[in-house]
């Protein structure tokens, strides 16, 4: 039986089609992944499908029979459940609260806590879904805050659950947890749409996959019939190279050096201990391991955010412990920092104000404070050129981007000044497979053009590909060290969960 | 939203509040032609007249200036009011004391010295947020309490004249600033108001020292990630929005009172932040929003003068267009037309 079958749906914002004449079927009981890179069309249509949006036109169907959905409620009265990206939660309430609300159970007008906390632990119980019924959402991690809106939405009845880029915020660990809980769910009998641009999400979870691409549906294949080669292929357009061709390196001088680095963050009581490692021009060191393992730390650390307590960070054959943000960036700093909109760039400036920031005094930019705009927009088109940023509007404002190309403006920004030491933290997250690809050559061409990469991660594969050489972080210690070649992956998993006595030696 | 989108909807709250004013005035058993006939007339009848709007418009250019460049930076200042008592101050004394020099020269100082005061009174603030965290909103409040009664309390025990009435000595001939239409009262106050508003326009247009405090108004985070000092431009933004604020003070002195006078002030500080608020927190956008304000102070007198229409309802006009311009939505639901387009701006 059919779960979902949409036939032909359109969907148009101003003169853009959203979704052009959408074929899209989901067996009941399956997981189905909607796969596709940003802007391809899977936020719309599955909020076509969650009622979100109207169509303007076609024909949806739910378990064979026509619907004509107005809003959500329609939709949940269909049993169809909506995990969004963004969670919608409330902080200030419990777990019970947040599930129960909007349906609560009640008798003469008060609501029965007792029975909506048996209720939700029954839930919580059957599909394993570990969650502590009485905590404050805004204190639990955002792996349960996600467990929380999966009950959320089986405590409405749902039978078929979207899933709109559910790992996006996850750790590999909770990512994983995610995927045991939905095979778990598909053996209760329940569908699952599940929204990504990830290939290897994709191959791992997924009985059929859907490809989007610019608002048509590219084709539909099983999973055990393919390989993410050909899903890339589908995805993008045209042929991908998932692996970086990474030859063998020559190292040049030392750039930076960090020796016997201690710190405590005083807020969430995280501490990195005896940090030492160093890198050298021509060489890419990766920083392995679980998110909020020490890694942000360490990245704002060493670009100046945070004041340390106690060590050296040697940059150039200059200490720089208490060089400010703006002395480290003259001495050779180029930061692409992990949270791209809260750090990198701001959403409200145009493309030229961004590419400028951090250099609005400089020449010849500036002329004693003055700014002068024709040098700015010219350097904005030289980037704009370089780096292939894509873009609607001729003013369009930073925050319109797709993620991709919000990465491509600050890596362009960064990598355009006189630099020879690149701090990039999470440089792909977020990001489709096509900017992934240019991300990653560019890393590759500023290795081999004798520049000192720090490349902070939560992608195996993709430290695995860039990297010369691997330090494992875990709890703010380096655990593990050692060239890429030398662990496997099955290594660095086990590292990076802590498990570190049997492993790693010295370079 | 677009630039002319937001113009369009400004014009539109004008045009809305003055409908429903209409309304009010109705309802409150008045002619309504009479009322608006008067408005217009009390604002721009007569070059008289319009003399007063300017008049009435010239504190409003600072203040609401003073609360746009705060919020360019991210600040909320609410303490304008202290600022300009401040600046008022320091202007008028600095004007009884120091006659011997030129009366240009005098003038300029004084009100130097006036935007000095209110740039410093602010700087408090800044640093307490800059320091400490303590969110401006609460100090610059204080700080109105404590502005407002110290120069009270300097001026009771340094400088009253003799009478009844708490206040300075007059100013002599040539601190004042000179009128432009004889008999007034409108004097260059207006003209230095458009000066400061072409000035801060172009810092922060023009500027990397504008730059940056827009950085650090738009995303403090970001600002830090660039290597701008963010305490610094903290404090940098309230000294600015301060000192505009002084001058506000500084040419009431100057130009209207002639004196410092205890509690002149009907809350030109606080009537800034609506002004701001009307000008979008660009400087052009305020020197426009202020004038409306100016019209409908001078044209609302005219109504209560000639009609005997109660002047306050200008200020509920006043207070509805605030309405309409910071709920935009509002429009949505009277003209769904608009909503419609704005369907194109959802993400795809």
């Amino acid at each position: 039986m059919k779960a979902i079958e949409l036939k032909k749906i359109t969907k148009k914002f101003g003169n853009t089609y959203a979704n052009n004449k959408i074929d899209f079927s989901v067996q009941q009981g399956e997981i189905h992944c909607l796969l596709g890179e940003n802007g391809a069309g899977k936020s719309t249509l599955v909020k076509i499908i969650f009622g979100l949006y109207q169509k303007d036109s076609g024909e949806i169907k739910i378990n064979d029979q026509i619907v004509k959905l107005k809003g959500p409620a329609d939709a949940i009265a269909r049993k169809v459940g909506m995990i969004h990206q963004h969670f919608m939660l409330v902080d200030s309430l419990t777990i019970t609260e947040n599930i129960i609300a909007g349906a609560e159970p009640s008798s003469k007008g008060f609501i029965n806590y007792r029975e909506a906390e048996r209720k939700v632990r029954d839930l919580s119980e059957q599909y394993n879904l570990q969650v502590k019924v009485d905590s404050l959402v805004g204190e639990i991690s955002v792996g349960e805050q996600q467990r929380v809106e999966i009950l959320k939405a089986l405590y409405r009845n749902a039978e078929i659950l979207i899933l709109d880029e559910p790992t996006a915020v996850l750790t590999p660990q909770e990512t994983k947890e995610l995927f045991n809980v939905l095979e778990q769910l598909k053996k209760s009998g329940k569908t699952i749409i599940f929204i990504t641009h990830k290939l290897k999400e994709t191959m791992q979870v997924a009985d059929r996959v859907s490809v989007l691409r610019d608002g048509k549906k590219v084709g539909t294949v099983e999973t055990s019939q393919t390989n993410p080669a050909e899903l890339a292929r589908m995805m993008v357009g045209r042929e991908v190279l998932l692996k970086v061709n990474r030859t063998q390196n020559n190292p040049g001088e030392k750039v930076l050096e960090i020796s016997n680095l201690n710190y405590k963050n005083k807020k969430s009581g995280l501490s990195l201990e005896d940090i030492n490692f160093s890198i050298q021009a021509g060489e890419i060191l990766g920083i392995a391991g679980v998110e909020g393992n020490g890694q942000l730390e360490l990245e704002e650390v060493i670009a100046g955010l945070r004041s340390f307590q106690q060590g050296n960070i040697e940059l150039n054959s200059k200490i720089i412990n208490n060089f400010s943000v703006k002395e480290r960036r003259k001495n050779g700093l180029a930061h692409i920092p992990s949270d791209r909109l809260k750090r990198g760039l701001i959403q409200n400036f145009n493309l030229a104000n961004n590419l400028v920031l951090g250099s609005e005094w400089d020449s010849p930019y500036a002329y004693y404070s003055i700014l002068n705009y024709n040098e700015i927009n010219k350097f904005k088109d030289e980037i704009v050129k370089e780096f292939d940023l894509r873009y609607t509007k001729n003013n369009s404002i930073a925050g319109e981007l797709s993620g991709g190309n919000q990465q491509k403006l600050i890596i362009g920004r960064e990598l355009s000044r006189e630099t020879n030491f690149i701090l990039a933290a999470q440089p792909t997250r977020g990001v489709d497979v096509g900017a992934i690809e240019y991300i990653h050559k560019l890393l590759i061409e500023m290795r081999n053009n004798g520049k000192a990469i720090l490349l902070i991660s939560a992608e195996l594969d993709e430290l695995r590909s860039l990297s010369d050489h691997l330090l494992v972080i875990y709890e703010g210690k380096i655990v593990a060290r050692g060239s890429t070649d030398k662990f496997t992956e099955e290594e660095l998993g086990l590292l990076m969960a802590g498990h570190y006595q049997q492993g790693g030696e010295n370079v | 939203m677009s630039k002319y989108k937001n113009i369009l909807n400004s014009i539109l709250a004008i045009i809305f509040a003055l409908f429903v004013g209409a309304v009010l005035i109705k309802i409150s058993g008045h002619s309504v032609k009479e009322a608006y006939y008067y408005l217009f007339y009390g604002a721009f009848g007569t070059s008289y007249n319009f003399a007063q709007t300017l008049l009435m418009t010239t504190p409003l250019i600072f203040t609401g200036l003073a609360v746009a460049i705060g919020f360019q930076s991210g600040l909320f200042n609410i303490g304008g009011e202290g600022q300009l008592y401040w600046g008022a101050f320091v202007t008028a004394i600095i004007a009884i004391k120091f006659t011997l020099l030129p009366g240009y020269l005098l003038i300029f100082i004084a009100l130097l010295g006036g935007a000095l005061a209110g740039g410093l009174w602010a700087a408090f603030p800044g640093y307490l947020k800059a320091k400490t965290g303590a969110h401006e909103v609460i100090t610059t409040i204080m700080f109105n309490y404590i502005g407002i009664l110290a120069t009270t309390f300097l001026l009771k025990r340094y400088f009253k004249a003799d009478g009844p009435v708490d206040q300075t000595v007059m100013l002599t001939k040539k601190a004042r600033l000179p009128e432009l239409i004889t008999n007034t009262r409108l004097t260059w106050a207006i003209i230095i108001g458009i000066i400061v508003v072409f000035l801060v326009d172009q810092l922060l247009k023009r500027t990397a020292i504008g730059f940056d405090l827009k950085v650090v108004g738009e995303n403090i985070f970001a600002a830090e990630y660039a290597g701008i000092k963010t305490g610094k431009y903290t404090i940098l933004a309230m000294i600015i929005s301060g000192a505009v604020a002084g001058l506000a003070g500084g040419t009431i002195v100057l130009g209207v009172l002639h004196r410092f006078i205890t509690n002149f002030s009907p809350g030109y500080g606080f009537t800034g932040i609506a002004v701001a608020v009307l000008g979008r927190n660009k400087p052009w956008g305020v020197l426009l929003a202020a004038f409306l304000f100016g019209a409908l102070e001078a044209g609302g007198m005219a109504m209560q003068l000639f009609a005997d229409i109660p002047s306050d309802l200008m200020e509920i006009v006043q207070g509805l267009v605030i309405l309409f311009v910071a709920a935009p939505a509002i429009f949505e639901i009277i003209f769904p037309v608009i909503k419609k387009n704005r369907g194109v701006e959802s993400n795809v």
